[in-house]
């Protein structure tokens, strides 16, 4: 680890459980965690150890139990739900594993979304989703609706959309994992050109070992207990 | 563009959208109609006059009284015009064609009457002629009745056949007035009845009191019945407004089932739109996941809930208010001779556009609520 970078997400002593019924189910147990500026980060393990959980913990989606998140420099576990909200509008870019376009929106009005919180006027927003589609190479392709794009394009336009807003982090989960080999590797490409090319922070949740291989730094995450070097032998296979 | 979105959001199922204001309409429909039909009932009620009273028999209104007591009426402190009538209760060729038609003192009756608009020469042509009469012009239209035309009528209360002269055509004032009656000379049928039933003749079936000062309506009346107390034809005074409710309250009961049966088809479309707009946001539960989790706030999901309901409310109630005018008016013409007054009120306009917007933001509570409260991780975990 260099020492010099600085931390853009600081996870310190996170704890977090659920609660069913009376009992309370731990997910994760004191967890540290430090992820520095453009690090690409694939985060690992068996189902059900918590990573989608940690990972919407990191962007905001949920309430810590105890322990402290800081993003940016900013600590997001004591914020409201209202706040947390506002926080991610301006703070998180979120690629999911089935896209989640909205279907009724075009390819260009699905990436202007989230613009739509911001006081930019109509202009601008107009060319930061140009940017965003070209990034992705979609441009020619930003009148058509969801359900006329396959889906790794359907993909490239939920990065966009995850882009546009020139967030402080990127989170994706399971990005890779409703697509076929050849799509999923243009997403994997773009997500490491988004890190390598424009210094974005990307924090991915993947079962795929060949989408982890694409990731700098490989964690992973079992009973609530994150290691860097995986139990399995998961990159040497490929 | 988060309009735009919300009106593709509304017509995403077009069959159900389309239903669902289809069914909005009908209700909107018969909403208005139903109202329309109760404030046709109140209508007589509601363009009664509070500065006019009623005098009738004591015992029942089919018993006449003197006219002897005209003169008594009008000494009383407070009275003004006095004028009176009787229901002549006659039919134009056949019982179907039933009207309202009365014997009544013409000058009098007028003067009391300013809401009934009759030309100066029409008022003169009437008051000359023994056996001229007037009709309202819905009545003269209906018939095709023209000024100058003579017009039989069949005694029923009063046995023959008599001739009439139209020497006028009424108009109300506004809607609110039944331009559907028809009036004759008093004198014409008490001459004739005295000639032929002279054992009827002299009797009136109700004065007409104007009086001078509204506010004095109650010391009025009973000054009127006092006169009368203990005679051998007691009197029953009240305001118009409360001689027309009389009629009216008779059917009560009717009326009361059919404010009902309105009210019960709003709250049925409510349940209807409410299960659309469930539906549709339960089927999109993930997407709002989505909206919130890129920052949107409950403001912006309420908006969008709340605008493709007020959407889908605004389309049918629009529509239902659109076809209410049409289909009132035939209905009009199908019972006009049972509502003489019957047109869609302001009023019920107003109610139809309060129904729309209740229905349409109640309908959206649930799916808000709901969409508020669900977890992000839940909602998002709904796609796929
Ligand atoms: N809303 C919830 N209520 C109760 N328990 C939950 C909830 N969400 C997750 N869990 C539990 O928390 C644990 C971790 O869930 P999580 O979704 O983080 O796992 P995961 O590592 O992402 O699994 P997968 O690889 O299958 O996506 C699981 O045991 C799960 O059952
Ligand atoms: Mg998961």
């Amino acid at each position: 680890m260099l020492s010099n970078h600085i931390a853009v997400i600081e996870i310190t002593d996170l704890v977090k459980s659920y609660r069913r019924g009376s009992q309370s189910i731990p997910v994760l147990e004191h967890l540290f965690l430090k992820i520095e500026e453009g690090e690409f980060l694939a985060l690992m393990g068996p189902s059900g150890s918590g990573k989608s959980t940690l990972l919407n913990l990191i962007a905001g989606l949920d309430q810590v139990d105890s322990g402290s998140i800081r993003v940016g420099g900013e600590e997001i576990t004591g914020l409201s739900e209202i706040e947390l909200a506002t926080w991610r509008a301006g703070h998180v870019g979120f690629i999911f594993q089935f896209y989640n376009l909205i279907p009724v929106l075009t390819a260009f009005e699905n990436v202007e979304l989230p613009l739509m919180l911001t006081g930019l006027s109509k202009k601008a927003r107009k060319a930061h989703v140009a940017t965003a589609l070209s990034l992705v190479s979609l441009q020619d392709r930003m009148d058509h609706y969801p359900r006329q794009l396959s889906g790794g394009q359907q993909q490239r336009v939920a990065i966009a959309r995850a882009v546009v807003t020139d967030p402080t982090i990127l989170v994706a989960d399971e990005p890779t994992g409703d697509l076929d080999r050849h799509s999923a590797e243009d997403v994997l490409r773009l997500m490491d050109q988004l890190c390598s090319e424009l210094g974005k922070t990307i924090v991915m949740v993947t079962h795929d070992p060949r989408a982890a291989r694409k990731a700098h730094t490989l964690k992973y995450l079992e009973k609530g207990v994150l290691t860097d070097a995986p139990q399995i032998a998961v990159p040497e296979c490929l | 563009m988060l309009l735009k979105l919300l009106f593709r959001n509304a017509f995403r199922h077009r069959l159900r959208t389309l239903l669902t204001i289809g069914g909005i309409a009908v209700a909107i429909l018969a909403f208005g109609l139903l109202r329309t039909v109760i404030s046709a009932w109140y209508a007589g009620v509601e363009a009664s006059s509070a500065s006019r009273l009623v005098t009738r028999n004591a015992i029942s209104l089919i018993f006449p009284l003197p006219i002897s007591y005209k003169e008594k009426i009008r000494s009383v402190e407070g009275v003004g015009v006095v004028s009176y009538g009787n229901w002549f209760g006659g039919v134009y060729i056949d019982e179907k064609n039933f009207f309202a038609n009365f014997a009544i003192e013409p000058r009098t009756y007028f003067n009391l009457y300013s809401e009934y608009l009759l030309s100066d020469d029409e008022t003169a042509a009437f008051f000359r002629e023994r056996k001229a009469c007037v009709a309202g012009q819905k009545l003269a239209k209906r018939f095709g009745w023209n000024v100058g035309d003579t017009i039989t009528l069949r005694g029923t209360i009063f046995p023959g056949n008599w001739d009439f002269v139209l020497r006028g055509i009424y108009q109300g004032k506004d809607k609110t007035i039944d331009d559907n009656q028809f009036f004759f000379h008093w004198d014409y049928l008490n001459e004739t009845l005295k000639k032929n039933l002279p054992r009827r003749a002299d009797q009136v079936g109700f004065y007409m009191i104007g009086l001078k000062r509204p506010d004095q309506a109650a010391a009025t009346s009973e000054a009127v019945d006092g006169l009368f107390k203990n005679s051998y034809a007691e009197t029953l005074t009240e305001t118009e407004k409360a001689f027309q409710l009389s009629f009216v309250s008779m059917s009560e009961a009717i009326i009361t089932v059919i404010q009902l049966v309105s009210y019960v088809i709003i709250v049925i479309i409510m349940a209807v739109v409410a299960n659309t707009m469930a539906m549709s946001v339960r089927e999109r539960m993930g997407e709002y996941a989505v909206f919130k989790t890129l920052g949107f706030g409950r403001g912006y999901l309420a908006g969008l809930i709340l605008g493709e309901s007020f959407t889908l409310t605004s389309l049918g109630g629009l529509l239902g208010i659109g076809v209410t005018f049409p289909i009132a008016s035939a209905f009009a013409r199908a019972v006009g001779q049972f509502f003489p007054v019957f047109h869609v009120s302001t009023e019920t306009i107003l109610m139809d556009v309060a129904a729309a917007v209740i229905v349409g933001v109640v309908a959206a509570v649930i799916p808000i609520w709901r969409v508020v409260q669900v977890r992000i991780a839940d909602g998002l975990g709904r796609i796929g």
